[in-house]
């Protein structure tokens, strides 16, 4: 790719990412509850994925050839909805109902109310899990679709994330890449500090895949990655390190912003915040 | 007492399982390194290609399997039913149930027949966790025949399923020509005096017992209540209605089971005396099979008795 291709795919995908922020912090206020820190952290890595990198078809959600996406770390879904609105699953005004009853846009994904959503997740370590179910079987099929999966670092404390580790370096699951959302902190503070996970790239490797690791939020490094990623003959962790809240200074690294939804004024600020970075 | 010819119930599930896989190229088959006691391995020998083995990691079985569904596949997972249904039932629950993705978990060993390996191997809860979940549906069979059939009908209901199946090898009550209705209380001796539901492992002891009630004036009518999830209430109803007496027999305590499954149909719309042969709130223990029933409450004596005492109190 030419300099000026990779300077206009940098400005359109940083536009995005901004737009969708502003949208998963009015939403999380509208609805008065949600997870702002851990959405906002993996902005820049769904928007890579959704507009860069997947083979997707937002008209037509079951189009047997996409790739598939996984969110592991169920809580970011405010990010995801932002995306798949952008992207054209359904109308951008569905976002606004976020958490309300008869909504189907629920607290966490739920594959049979959201168009685009792939599976139902929210109970952490088990996503990773399911991707793995999804590229065995993509591979059984023998289709060239590959799966996407996003995990949380404090969900890593999770065993499931291990066992799903272990299988999917045992049967090689070239056709999957997980990205770790590797924003150091969880609900009760900084995860080195609650249940510190240790070198996670030596531990990626150990279990038999390959891991590349980026800075979650530079967009042509997430694009870069995720090519990268491609033509292994191992699964593929992308560690990104990334900041939680990122994009509001008064959530950013602020673990009480992980489970809280931002006041009416503190939305507000947040908003003009956003607005006036871009 | 009636001479049995017994044969193993997990043979019928690794006899479907052949005929499922090689009629429908989207039959998957999933383990956790009890291939060989499930009898999934006959499976794994012919369809190498469509058999996941996730090694002992039940949680990762079940979320796998949800995957592994969610791109058009037929999942059987199958593990011993302690942990299939205790061991990951975040993952039944949440991946499987909550996305009403074609995954049907047939776990083996499930009861108290379990034996000598003990109480950790036991599952006496495993249809109560089931039930409870919504959109999963619970099928208990009693013998070879009734598994085979059981488990090739649950293929293609729409969504997820638990089959429980047990270790020991238990009396043959069908035959060849056995045809299963998916839903359907199955009368197996018709009576007037008092109506006896049981399911899996407590079919034949049921039987026994209506022919030593019979030998003392009692008539009783036996179902095989092989589906414990929908309930046939019509069929549980029209019974009950012309008894007005019922007795459950379960190998699973009686908390939340298939007899709790009649008690919370029939105190509604039809109260009825009642007495449930299960096991008490109890943990299970090692022991011979034989031996374990008798501890447990759960012969065909216990089940006379009940039978007898509800004949004489109503």
């Amino acid at each position: 790719m030419e300099e000026t291709e990779r300077d206009e795919l940098r400005a359109k995908l940083e536009g995005i990412s901004r737009e969708l922020r502003k949208d998963i912090v009015r939403m999380i206020g509208l609805a008065g509850s949600g997870h702002p820190g851990g959405s906002l952290s993996c902005v820049e890595i769904l928007v890579c994925l959704y507009l860069y990198k997947m083979r997707h078809r937002p008209r037509e959600p079951h189009w047997p050839l996409r790739d598939r996406f996984v969110l592991s770390k169920g809580h970011a879904a405010p990010a995801l909805y932002a995306v798949l609105a952008h992207c054209g699953y359904f109308d951008r005004e569905e976002l606004w109902t976020l958490r309300r009853l008869g909504s189907i846009l629920q607290g966490h994904p739920d594959r049979l109310r959201t168009p685009g959503v792939e599976i139902s997740t929210g109970s952490l370590g088990q996503g990773l899990s399911a991707a793995c179910g999804m590229a065995l079987g993509l591979r059984m099929d023998g289709l060239p679709c590959r799966v996407y999966a996003l995990i949380g670092d404090g969900e890593s404390q999770e065993g499931g994330i291990w066992e799903a580790a272990m299988l999917a370096g045992h049967h090689r699951l070239d056709n999957l890449v997980a990205v770790m959302d590797n924003n150091g902190m969880q609900i009760d503070g900084p995860c080195c500090e609650v249940v510190d996970l240790g070198d996670l790239a030596a531990k990626w490797r150990a279990f038999g895949w390959e891991v590349l690791e980026v800075d979650g939020h530079d967009v042509l490094q997430v694009c870069d990655a995720l090519d990268a990623a491609d033509g292994r003959d191992a699964p593929v962790m992308i560690i990104a390190h990334t900041v939680k809240g990122k994009g509001v200074s008064f959530m950013e690294n602020n673990v009480d912003f992980h489970g809280k939804a931002p006041t009416p004024e503190e939305t507000e600020r947040a908003l003009r915040e956003l607005e006036e970075s871009g | 007492m009636r001479e049995w010819e017994l044969r193993n119930t997990r043979d019928g599930y690794g006899d479907a399982l052949l005929e499922l896989g090689e009629k429908d190229p989207r039959i998957v088959v999933m383990d956790a390194d009890l291939a060989k006691s499930t009898q999934t391995e006959r499976f794994k020998l012919r369809f190498p290609e469509r058999f996941v083995d996730c090694g002992v990691a039940e949680q990762n079985l079940m979320a796998t399997a949800a995957g592994l569904a969610a791109t058009g596949k037929i999942v059987f997972a199958s593990t011993f039913a302690m942990f299939a249904t205790g061991r990951a039932y975040d993952q039944v629950r949440n991946t499987i149930a909550y996305s009403d993705l074609e995954v049907k978990i047939c776990a083996s060993h499930g009861g108290i027949t379990v034996g000598e390996d003990g109480s950790s191997h036991q599952a006496l809860e495993d249809i109560a966790l089931m039930r409870a979940i919504p959109g999963m549906k619970v099928v208990v069979p009693a013998d070879y025949y009734e598994v085979r059939e059981a488990v090739k009908a649950v293929a293609y209901l729409e969504g997820p399923a638990y089959v429980r199946l047990g270790r020991p090898k238990v009396p043959v009550i069908f035959d060849a020509g056995y045809r299963f209705r998916f839903g359907k209380a199955l009368l197996l001796r018709p009576g007037r005096d008092v109506t006896i539901l049981a399911c899996g492992f407590m079919v034949h002891k049921a039987l026994e017992a209506a022919e030593e009630l019979a030998a003392e004036g009692i008539e009783a009518e036996v179902f095989d209540l092989h589906t414990v999830k929908p309930l046939d209430r019509e069929g549980i109803l029209e019974s009950v209605s012309r008894t007005g007496r019922v007795v459950t027999c379960e190998e699973h305590t009686v908390m939340g089971g298939m007899g709790s499954a009649v008690a919370e149909l029939l105190s509604q719309e039809m109260p009825t005396p009642m007495r449930m042969v299960g096991i008490k709130d109890r943990f299970g223990t090692s022991g011979s099979v034989e031996e374990l029933v008798e501890h447990y409450g759960l012969s065909s004596r216990h089940i006379a008795e009940a039978a007898r005492e509800l004949c004489s109190a109503t």
